[in-house]
């Protein structure tokens, strides 16, 4: 693949056929008075994984919501495998795997209550539920209630929620944390970059989050700073 | 863009208002039965319809602001709404008053305007608190349109309800409110419903312009701080 | 959009069975109000109009409890943004909330109206029992529809503890009108129903107009 980068406008990837997984183009979102994301234009291919760097409360995670359809934009485009957000909200669930700060999901109920109900709401088959318990390496506590497991486990959990519909875009905001080695290793196959997926990874880890990405975004304050290949010194200048 | 034909309206405002008292003291006859005292009708009753009409019209605004997520319809039900609460709380200070002169208690609980009025108003009272704890504008504009649908939806509905218990309760029907009135009453009662709604209209946009007037301000303050954080 | 509300009700009845959080409190909650009432009125037993009064301004304030609660777990662990995440339309989320709440209401019932019976109402409850189910499950249903609608407005504001009761009451006045109105008769000594049909169409009329309009406005909430 051949990267053609231009700092804050278009960082597009030379796939000229295959049509953009993610593209925003001059993305706008405030809360309130207070602008969150400003001018915001990235395009993403199919297989690729951006890697969204900034310090906090440059945006980031308000970006990933944007993309999983849980906030609407104010002004410019984002589009999602060609659906048009919020217009085409409705394509974008099955299209998006969402693992975010919380793990959406019920302290009261068992790993097994939790997929299960995951799901329904999916329209996915049960049996995907086993699958999913097996992939994270739960299958021996999934039927205890989630507050009796640790942080770590749930976040095991989390991830196999997110995957349990297999979509094709994985939005990830810090998806090791609370993980030790052995268990990031574990979740490799599922949200790592040889899950075959699209990804948008959020990771104060810069170095690590770098070297996974194929374009890096950095945000600073909600307005743009790089998107592209960003050389080390723009990195630098983000977090000063 | 909202103070467009206000001063002609205000203007019109004024004549039919005065035309309304004026007829309400030299012209309709004296009631029978309840004498001076029954003069106040010709403002209780205007007021409760109107702003009746008020809420359900806010409600109708609410669906225009969900349809076209256009904030002006937002600020137009917000400000139907607050003018109708304002009636609303004057339909329940001139009714206790004319309970008080003709049956010589400040409340009855028999008669349906007034019992209506006091559910309703207590209702609509939540709109501000419900209204200001949310922060994000386009979210606030979002739900203060569905309570005011809702609650659109509520006032006729109470009004049934309210109607129907004191009627089963309280055999003995009002008629004051009814539509019988002999023609001169009848006359003064339609100008005083007519000065009535066009003073709603009027204190709506007024209301409406001088909010218009302070987010525009706002705005521009705005703008000007950043642009004086640019140029530092 | 059934199966999805479906799916959203069944993990809610067995979040309730699991944590016992909102039924159980509902109940002693009404059972304390009885208590209150017995002091507060200074009766022992109680008929006719003061009776269905006491009854249903009972009933009124245990859905207050069972309605602020009935968003909680989903605003404290993440289910709103759960269901965003999937696709199912937001009507179903409304359709299995109110089913929830009445589901609520109907447990508490089973122990609160027995209990009613044998601590406060002079006259005996067997000979109005079809009837009174006839009340309660409209009456149910009219809270449980505004309930969900009342706890959805209430879920993204500040002080939402404050404005549930504050927006309920009021919503719910034809409803107490109504069950009250026809409840009243039967808790006469000389039972027997009055204008009962009127009491429950007015009922019925409330129940269709808050389900369709809550099913119209629900898709407006809840989203950023």
């Amino acid at each position: 693949m051949v990267y053609a980068h231009e700092t804050g406008h278009f960082a597009s990837i030379g796939f000229a056929a295959v049509d953009a997984a993610i593209e925003l183009d001059g993305l706008e979102r405030r809360y309130g008075e207070r602008v969150a994301l400003r001018g915001v234009s990235v395009r993403l291919a199919p297989g690729a994984t951006l890697a969204v760097l900034g310090p906090n409360g440059a945006g980031k995670t308000t970006l990933l919501r944007v993309l999983a359809g849980l906030l609407r934009p104010h002004a410019g485009t984002a589009r999602v495998f060609g659906a048009e957000i919020p217009d085409e909200r409705w394509k974008v669930p099955a299209q998006v795997g969402y693992l975010g700060h919380e793990p959406l999901l019920y302290r009261d109920l068992t790993a097994r209550e939790n997929l299960t109900y995951h799901a329904r709401l999916h329209g996915v088959d049960r049996s995907r539920v086993r699958e999913a318990i097996a992939a994270v390496g739960m299958e021996r506590r999934a039927d205890e209630p989630l507050r009796e497991l640790s942080r770590g486990m749930v976040q095991r959990l989390a991830a196999a929620r997110a995957v349990l519909h297999d979509p094709p875009l994985l939005l990830l905001d810090e998806p090791r944390a609370h993980l030790d080695p052995a268990a990031a290793e574990l979740l490799e196959p599922l949200i790592g970059r040889g899950s075959g997926r699209t990804r948008v990874l959020v990771s104060h880890d810069v170095e690590r989050a770098l070297g996974e990405a194929d374009v890096a975004l950095g945000l600073r304050a909600g307005r743009q700073a790089f998107a592209g290949n960003p050389d080390p010194d723009a990195v630098r200048e983000l977090y000063r | 863009m909202y103070s467009k034909g206000l001063i002609p309206l205000a203007g019109a405002t004024v004549v039919t208002l005065a035309a309304a008292m004026a007829l309400v003291f030299f012209y309709a006859p004296l009631d029978a039965d309840q004498g001076f005292v029954q003069k106040i009708f010709y403002v209780h009753v205007p007021m409760a319809i109107v702003s009746l009409c008020g809420f359900v019209a806010g409600g109708i605004m609410a669906i225009k602001y969900l349809r076209s997520r256009d904030p002006s319809w937002d600020m137009r039900s917000y400000v139907a709404i607050h003018i109708s609460i304002i009636l609303g709380v004057g339909v329940l200070a001139t009714g206790a008053i004319w309970a008080k002169a003709s049956w010589g208690h400040w409340w009855v609980w028999d008669e349906p305007v007034l019992v209506s009025f006091l559910v309703v108003v207590l209702l609509y009272c939540v709109y501000y608190p419900l209204r200001f704890s949310i922060e994000d504008r386009e979210r606030q504009a979002r739900y203060s349109s569905v309570f005011a649908i809702a609650a659109g939806a509520f006032v006729p509905l109470n009004f049934a309800a309210v109607r129907m218990a004191e009627a089963y309760t309280h055999p003995r029907v009002l008629s004051q409110t009814g539509g019988n009135l002999p023609g001169e009453m009848r006359l003064t009662f339609l100008v005083s419903l007519l000065a009535m709604t066009l003073l709603y209209v009027t204190l709506w946009k007024l209301e409406l312009t001088s909010k218009h007037a302070s987010m525009q301000l706002k705005r521009l303050k705005r703008k000007l701080a950043e642009r004086e954080a640019v140029a530092a | 959009m059934i199966a999805a509300a479906g799916a959203i009700l069944r993990k809610d009845l067995r979040l309730e069975l699991r944590t016992k959080e909102s039924v159980p409190a509902m109940t002693l909650f009404t059972l304390t109000v009885y208590v209150l009432f017995h002091f507060g009125l200074d009766r022992d037993s109680l008929d006719g109009a003061l009776a269905a009064g006491v009854l249903w301004v009972t009933l009124l304030l245990a859905a207050v409890i069972g309605v602020s609660r009935i968003f909680a777990v989903e605003r404290e662990q993440g289910g709103i943004d759960a269901l965003l995440l999937a696709p199912v339309d937001r009507t179903s989320l409304f359709l299995a909330k109110a089913a929830a709440l009445f589901v609520f209401l109907v447990a508490v019932e089973v122990v609160a109206i027995p209990a009613f019976a044998l601590l406060l109402l002079g006259p005996g409850l067997a000979g109005m029992l079809p009837e009174l189910l006839a009340i309660l499950a409209l009456g149910d249903l009219g809270i449980a529809a505004v309930g969900a609608l009342v706890a959805a407005l209430a879920a993204e504001t500040r002080a939402r503890e404050l404005i549930v009761p504050l927006l309920l009451l009021p919503f719910l006045v034809p409803v107490l009108i109504a069950c009250a109105q026809a409840t009243e008769p039967f808790m006469r000594p000389d039972q027997g129903p009055e204008d009962l049909g009127r009491w429950l169409a007015l009922l019925t009329l409330y129940d269709v107009v808050f389900v369709l309009l809550s099913v119209a406005v629900f898709d407006y909430l809840l989203e950023d």
